[in-house]
């Protein structure tokens, strides 16, 4: 096991105008569960291949434990790329099927054995292991093909959107069992993904890239609840926050008419007139007074819901543009759609944004 | 209703039966065909008179596989013809069906299970892995990282005493500028884990001949794809006046198969030192050759083979001072075509016509060696057709029997090689691990939920 580390790691592509990943600085504890989460094209992919040795980086160093691995082939780095093989051979037993790679890497067969056993132990395989693999479900194949790279045993396990060729049952399951398992095993583990679900669900930390930069790297509910600037706020929760656009005034920042109430001290920070209010959605309640929103449409989630609107007195041609406002509500409040309902802020759960520079402020 | 993503659309796939999962469509659209094993669920359909491959997968990796497929067929290299992505599938209960990518199957291909399954001599495995090297330098040459290089993902196609081996599965491919050292190092390390797999599993299945061993045959992959990309893209350098080396190279690059497109030639400032690296190399140096010549479109192998008969014919013929493309049109029309020609129609599906005419070939000389006398090509074509070709199995689309049947062992599903033999022993173990609750893909991170987890 090792720590992971980047130092102003830069990767430039012949003939990009900028950086696909640009002074990358990440560290990686020992054991830790590391997801890289952005939207396409945000470098995240490229810095796991930079680490597994697949790009070559054009400036900073990459460490694996003490050892610089900025100029090593990938195999002789120890790791383990997750999930790229898992077709099974149905003339092998299940426990052939996870442990032939040590076979070809000369590992003597006692050794072999004792490690497919103890990898079978942690996924539950043990009652498989003489079986063919014949009529395995798909979870159990998934099991069989982590299976594959435990018994390797590297410093780090490297995987990159493991889960987006499953259908979206398989991805649920799975998803909570790399997490489970990762954790039983204590492997330092680098995973990429697109999704900020499986990110929030899986890592210990989350690492947020957007354009090459590394925006913020923080415990999930810590970039829940406290998004460092614009883009980590509107890219982390689901449904995502609502980013209110208003202009200071002496008490706070006015919204579609309505004051949203800030201290004195956050609003000292910037000189800007223009001011960003993040609210999640569940920090929104309705009210006699506050932001007027038309409801569009209604989602059912049985004890809550969420309500779906625009800012309520908008002329038509601006409806469609308008930034869409979201609430979660106790479901016996639901207004119904089209109606024009008031919502307030909760005080204590506001993220305070400078709009020029997206920097947070409180 | 189903949607169409098609370069050439064809109403023949409308009324097949997509409200169906693959898995579950009746026999008489399916073709049980020997192929490798996949994750996915993998069918051969008969649509009218041809044979089709469909395989049911996620929307996001049939797209990107059909475009895949499409880049590598413009490009020429040798890869299945994507023909559509079925999407927006719905079950009679109106759920959603993952789409299926259809490519089409490819003609007088052998995946490497029936190939095996048959018996396989140790130099034809040797042959086997050098089509696949060949393939495999091909793609990283055009900045094809595969990722997922394994016997089960190509097809090979006879190429007179050799073979040419195709790419059938993209889905996790990816089409770079150029490629690092580093990622074809990673393909090569997928590559020889992939097969090592594989090459257990015929030996498990004793379908490996006992000479062989997995081991050696995944480090001679290493030594043979090293050995090509060298010579396809090494630096040489020699003494400034040894001009006559660049000839030679690409002399030998011609006999590799490939055409250079483009040589950086460096001279040292006093003209000591020549440096000569090939840019740009195209592969199919014969094949183009011979498809210039005669319009036969063929492998490199068979057009080198070709290559040669038309030129000795020309000798024969004394047309040795008549232009190349007059000489060739002869050719055509007064020994290749005579000679297909006379092959009886319900043998033709046996051999494609430049591997039989290879055949042929080889056959003809074998008999003039064993009569002492010089055997003509009418006469040759008949014993060859009596002696040899009525004996082949057919391998437009290979035999049905052929595929249910492995080492002996009769496949459980006959349509899939993936589900193991019917004798795999009885009922499954009882696994905790999947019998928990169904699990519910949610679409939101429900945080409060999530909150009390993490405390």
């Amino acid at each position: 096991m090792a720590t992971v580390s980047f130092k102003d790691v830069t990767k430039l592509y012949p003939g990009a105008s900028k950086p696909t990943v640009d002074k990358l600085n990440l560290e990686i504890g020992d054991g830790e569960f590391m997801v890289l989460v952005g939207p396409s094209g945000c470098g995240k992919s490229t810095s796991l291949r930079m680490l597994a040795g697949l790009e070559d980086v054009q400036g900073g160093r990459i460490s694996i434990g003490d050892k610089d691995v900025t100029d090593l082939p990938p195999k002789d780095r120890d790791i383990a790329m997750v999930f790229q093989n898992y077709a099974l051979y149905p003339h092998m037993t299940v426990a052939d099927n996870m442990g032939f790679a040590l076979k070809m890497a000369n590992v003597p067969k006692a050794d072999r054995d004792k490690r497919v056993m103890e990898a079978a132990k942690l996924l539950g395989l043990e009652p498989f292991l003489d079986r063919k693999p014949k009529a395995l479900s798909g979870g159990q194949r998934q099991r069989v093909a982590m299976g594959r790279a435990i018994v390797r045993s590297p410093q780090v396990f490297l995987m990159d959107e493991p889960l987006s060729n499953l259908d979206a049952k398989l991805r649920v399951s799975t998803r909570t069992q790399i997490a489970a398992l990762q954790q039983r095993l204590g492997v330092t583990t680098v995973y990429v993904t697109h999704d900020q679900i499986e990110a929030m669900t899986m890592g210990d930390r989350v690492a947020v890239m957007s354009e090459g930069y590394l925006m913020q790297v923080d415990s999930p509910l810590r970039l829940y609840d406290k998004p460092q600037n614009l883009f980590v706020a509107g890219f982390i929760g689901s449904p995502a926050m609502n980013l209110l656009k208003g202009t200071r005034n002496a008490d706070g920042v006015n919204v579609g008419g309505y004051t949203i109430p800030v201290p004195r001290d956050v609003l000292a920070k910037t000189a800007d007139t223009e001011i960003t209010v993040g609210v999640r959605p569940e920090s929104l309640k309705i009210a006699d007074s506050g932001i007027p929103v038309e409801i569009s449409v209604v989602e059912d989630l049985g004890a809550d819901a969420y309500l779906y609107g625009i800012p309520a007195g908008l002329p038509d041609d601006q409806k469609l543009i308008a930034a869409q406002i979201v609430a979660r509500v106790a479901s016996h409040q639901v207004p119904g759609k089209g109606k024009t309902i008031k919502v307030v802020p909760d005080p204590e759960k506001l993220h305070v944004f400078s709009t020029s520079n997206g920097d947070r402020l409180n | 209703m189903p949607r169409f993503l098609s370069a050439q659309p064809s109403t023949r796939l409308i009324p097949l039966p997509w409200n169906v999962p693959l898995a579950e469509w009746p026999v008489e659209y399916l073709v049980a065909l020997p192929r490798g094993i996949s994750r996915h669920v993998v069918r051969f359909i008969r649509v009218g008179e041809d044979v089709y491959a469909a395989k049911e997968v996620i929307e996001t990796a049939a797209l990107h596989e059909y475009r895949m497929l499409q880049d590598l067929h413009r490009d020429d290299t040798p890869a299945v013809e994507p023909l559509a992505v079925v999407t927006g599938r719905r079950d009679l209960e109106g759920d959603p069906l993952d789409p299926v990518l259809l490519t089409r199957h490819l003609s007088y291909s052998l995946p490497y299970r029936s190939l095996f399954n048959s018996g396989v001599r140790p130099d034809t495995v040797g042959r086997l892995l050098d089509a696949l090297v060949v393939l495999l330098v091909r793609l990283h040459l055009i900045g094809f990282l595969w990722l997922d290089v394994s016997l089960s993902n190509v097809l090979f196609r006879r190429d007179a005493g050799e073979f040419a081996a195709y790419l059938v599965d993209a889905e996790t491919g990816e089409m770079h500028d150029h490629l690092t050292d580093g990622q074809r190092a990673h393909d090569l390390q997928i590559a020889t884990t992939n097969l090592f797999g594989e090459f257990c599993d015929l030996e498990a299945g004793r379908m490996l001949d006992a000479s062989l061993s997995p081991e050696w045959l995944v480090e001679s992959i290493l030594a043979r794809y090293h050995a090509l990309w060298d010579e396809l893209t090494g630096v040489e350098e020699y003494a400034g006046d040894e001009l006559f080396r660049i000839e030679g190279r690409v002399r030998r690059l011609n006999a590799l198969g490939f055409d250079v497109a483009e040589l950086e030639v460096d001279t040292a400032a006093d003209g000591s030192t020549l440096r000569i690296q090939p840019k740009v190399v195209d592969a199919g140096h014969h094949s183009r050759r011979l498809l210039r010549l005669t319009g036969l479109d063929t492998e490199e192998n068979q057009a080198r083979r070709l290559l040669n008969d038309l030129d000795t014919w020309r000798y024969r013929n004394t047309l040795q001072g008549t232009d190349e493309g007059i000489a060739a049109h002869r050719w055509l029309t007064e020994a290749f075509h005579p000679v297909i020609a006379a092959v009886p129609n319900d043998l033709a599906g046996k051999r494609d016509d430049a591997q039989l005419y290879h055949e042929l070939l080889d056959y003809r000389w074998y008999e003039s060696e064993r009569q002492g006398r010089e055997v003509p090509l009418t006469e040759a074509v008949h014993g060859y057709v009596r002696d040899v070709l009525s004996g082949l199995p057919d391998e437009v689309v290979s035999s049905d029997a052929m595929a249910t049947v492995e080492g002996g062992r009769t496949l459980a599903n006959p349509y899939d090689p993936s589900q193991g033999f019917e004798d795999d022993e009885g009922p499954m173990p009882v696994d905790p691990w999947e019998t928990g609750e169904e699990v519910v893909a949610n679409p939101y991170l429900d945080i409060s939920s999530f909150k009390k987890s993490k405390d």
